[in-house]
């Protein structure tokens, strides 16, 4: 029981983060059909961005905010200006190149820029143990969920109860009739990517710590966050926080109780029963086209 | 047709094709390449190795190189992938190297050298797996011990220091953590001493807490942990996370100060055996350390002691033989014993046998106040 409840809390935490960064695929996916193959890269990127400022004598929280400012401005305005709104008229496909082409790029600049070694990241919290029914539960893990909980519950507020994010929601529902009330659809778009580039920093700041920051990080990443959204729905960012901690947990569990050796199939098992069952996702919506 | 001759040869040597396999013979310089992990999930094991080695090319091209001939060493990255590193060694076996460097994963090594003994060019490795030296390859050579003598090292001190009569082993799925961990498990039951967790990890993997809930359950009197750099890290990270008392003991990689410093506190009282230390209580290898400090800004590990007494190790037997053959390099450097006394760039007396494998002192090694600290000195297994 101790065991399982570690598990969960575990799971939860690599999940909540899964999450975060499987709704920014999501968000712009919905407003702008870009499918982001370069996600990955952009939750590996803000860690180097912090590790440079602490070289230069930023203080760790000084730093996050770098960090995330450095993100919005690079994986959010440079990358719509640059690459998505140039390619996004040429159809989703050149898309979907071009961030895989920058995903390479990404990877290597880091690579060349900073280390190809793996880089200690300082933790949110210094690690203690909390003890719950027996289980000890790392004050690391709880803060991981705290904080990825409470960016959720920030983003949800946002998008549900302002009218910014209403307006954000009409623009990915219907552009044109959103056009037509008089939103600014170029802008709420806009705004959409700066928002994925704060959640990609905030999951980087989050998961840095476990992984050590690496050049390599995004590959296991950016998979992860997307088969979370396929599973939970690519068009709904409740599927995508859904199928992030479901993956998390499942990956958790599976290598604990099943196999170790095959931890890496069971998230994909799932996937493709999702895909034959479901295909819209456990919690997406069927969406339909005139041709 | 001598003009179509010239032309021919023009073409031939702007490929690539004509002017290597005469290189060895006629140029100022010995062709040695180096293939090395310098990016992937190897890539902490391979800049060291690579850094060692870049050190002894330097000292020795400086004092005017071996037999005359400068050390031309273009180093190429495997990225630590086993089919790439099979590759490369095709590409620079065209270019008749006089011997290849490298790889230093095991896998890469196991992949590339059946080219390089085709090729009959000596290889010089950086791997452990045990396997490297068991398929009667004449040219392959090791920098540092092999499993089947790091692990008795281990057993011996898991019974006698530890006195664990029962063991959870932690190991990455790969060809140096299954021949390490198949080793450990084969030297554990001649002991008397029980595996009661025997979990394998992917590498590059990044989270560990299922792992560490499993062996944590498991209640062993101490867990051995077989891992790459960087997964020694995470996992000594979450191990501290989850609480974990019960001693941890590794074989070299888990007491490198990169892992040390990856961890960040939590490789703090992790001990075990350790084939290379830049803390050893030698004066020459303190002396290197230094050198090698001074030169790339950074604390090297074991890796950086093979690369460095690898290059010396070939120093040697060439000049011993008086000429680059390297068919009569493999030949004399089997079972040949090399002392500081005769070579003292080699730091420490080391023999090779006649499978390639390399035997030398080594260390019992404990992680304190972020420092390894080593707390005894091994004689070599052959003594």
């Amino acid at each position: 029981m101790a065991s399982l409840i570690q598990l969960l809390v575990s799971g939860l935490a690599t999940g909540a983060i899964y999450a975060l960064i499987a709704v920014g695929f999501t968000l712009l996916w919905q407003t702008s059909q870009t499918i982001n193959f370069a996600q990955g890269e952009f939750v590996m990127l803000p860690a180097f961005f912090i590790l440079a400022a602490m070289n230069w004598g930023a203080p760790f929280w000084l730093a996050c905010l770098i960090g995330i400012a450095l993100s919005i401005a690079f994986v959010g305005l440079v990358f719509k200006l640059i690459v998505v709104d140039p390619m996004l008229k040429h159809g989703v496909l050149p898309l979907v190149i071009s961030t895989i082409a920058l995903s390479l790029f990404l990877k290597e600049a880091v690579k060349d820029a900073y280390s190809s070694q793996a880089q200690p990241f300082p933790a949110l919290v210094p690690s203690t143990d909390i003890h719950i029914f027996g289980a000890v539960i790392s004050t690391q893990s709880v803060a991981v969920l705290a904080v990825a909980i409470a960016t959720v519950v920030a983003l949800n507020l946002l998008l549900n109860k302002t009218r910014l994010g209403r307006c954000m929601q009409a623009t990915a529902q219907n552009p044109t009739l959103a056009r037509i009330l008089g939103i600014p659809v170029q802008r709420m778009v806009l705004y959409t990517f700066l928002i994925n580039a704060v959640l990609v920093a905030i999951a980087s700041i989050l998961i840095s710590p476990i992984y050590l920051a690496k050049f390599t990080n995004g590959e296991t990443l950016g998979m992860a966050a997307f088969v979370a959204a396929i599973i939970g729905g690519f068009n709904q960012v409740r599927g995508a926080i859904l199928g992030g901690i479901i993956l998390g947990i499942l990956d958790n569990l599976s290598a604990a109780y099943l196999s170790s050796q095959y931890r890496g199939a069971f998230p994909l098992i799932i996937l493709i029963a999702v895909i034959l069952l479901r295909p819209q996702g456990l919690l997406g919506r069927i969406e339909e086209r005139t041709v | 047709m001598y003009r179509s001759g010239l032309l021919l040869a023009a073409v031939a040597a702007s490929l690539g094709l004509a002017a290597p396999a005469f290189a060895q013979s006629t140029a100022t310089t010995v062709y040695m390449p180096a293939l090395l992990e310098l990016s992937g999930s190897g890539a902490v094991s391979g800049t060291n190795f690579r850094d060692g080695m870049i050190l002894a090319v330097e000292e020795i091209n400086a004092k005017g190189g071996i037999l005359g001939k400068k050390i031309d060493m273009p180093l190429l990255d495997t990225q630590s992938e086993a089919g790439i590193a099979r590759s490369q060694v095709q590409k620079v076996l065209d270019n008749k190297p006089y011997i290849v460097l490298g790889p230093v994963f095991s896998g890469s090594v196991l992949t590339a050298m059946t080219l390089t003994q085709q090729a009959e060019i000596p290889e010089l490795v950086g791997g452990e797996a045990a396997a490297i030296t068991q398929k009667n390859n004449p040219y392959v050579f090791r920098t540092s011990f092999g499993q089947q003598f790091s692990m008795p090292k281990i057993a011996n001190y898991m019974r006698d220091g530890v006195k664990a009569k029962t063991v959870s082993v932690l190991w990455v799925n790969n060809d140096f953590g299954k021949g390490g961990r198949d080793s450990f498990v084969k030297e554990m039951a001649s002991r008397n001493i029980k595996v009661v967790a025997d979990v394998s990890t992917e590498a590059g993997q990044a989270d560990f807490s299922a792992d560490v809930v499993k062996i944590k359950a498991a209640n062993a009197d101490a867990i051995f942990v077989y891992l790459n750099e960087e997964e020694s890290a995470r996992f000594l990270r979450e191990a501290k996370k989850q609480g974990i008392t019960t001693p941890l003991i590794g074989e070299t990689t888990l007491l490198g100060q990169k892992v040390i410093d990856l961890a960040q506190g939590a490789a703090n009282g992790v001990k075990g055996h350790v084939g290379l230390t830049v803390d050893a209580p030698i004066p020459a290898v303190k002396a290197f350390a230094e050198r090698f400090k001074k030169r790339f800004n950074y604390v090297c590990d074991h890796n950086g002691i093979k690369g460095y007494t690898g290059i010396y190790f070939i120093k040697y037997v060439t000049e011993k033989i008086g000429k680059f053959d390297s068919k009569l390099f493999a030949e004399t450097a089997h079972g040949i014993t090399i002392t500081p006394k005769q070579e003292p760039n080699i730091l420490m007396e080391a023999t090779w046998d006649k499978n390639g494998d390399i035997d030398r002192e080594s260390f019992l090694g404990e992680v304190v106040d972020g420092k390894q600290k080593i707390v005894q000195v091994l004689p070599k297994l052959g003594k």
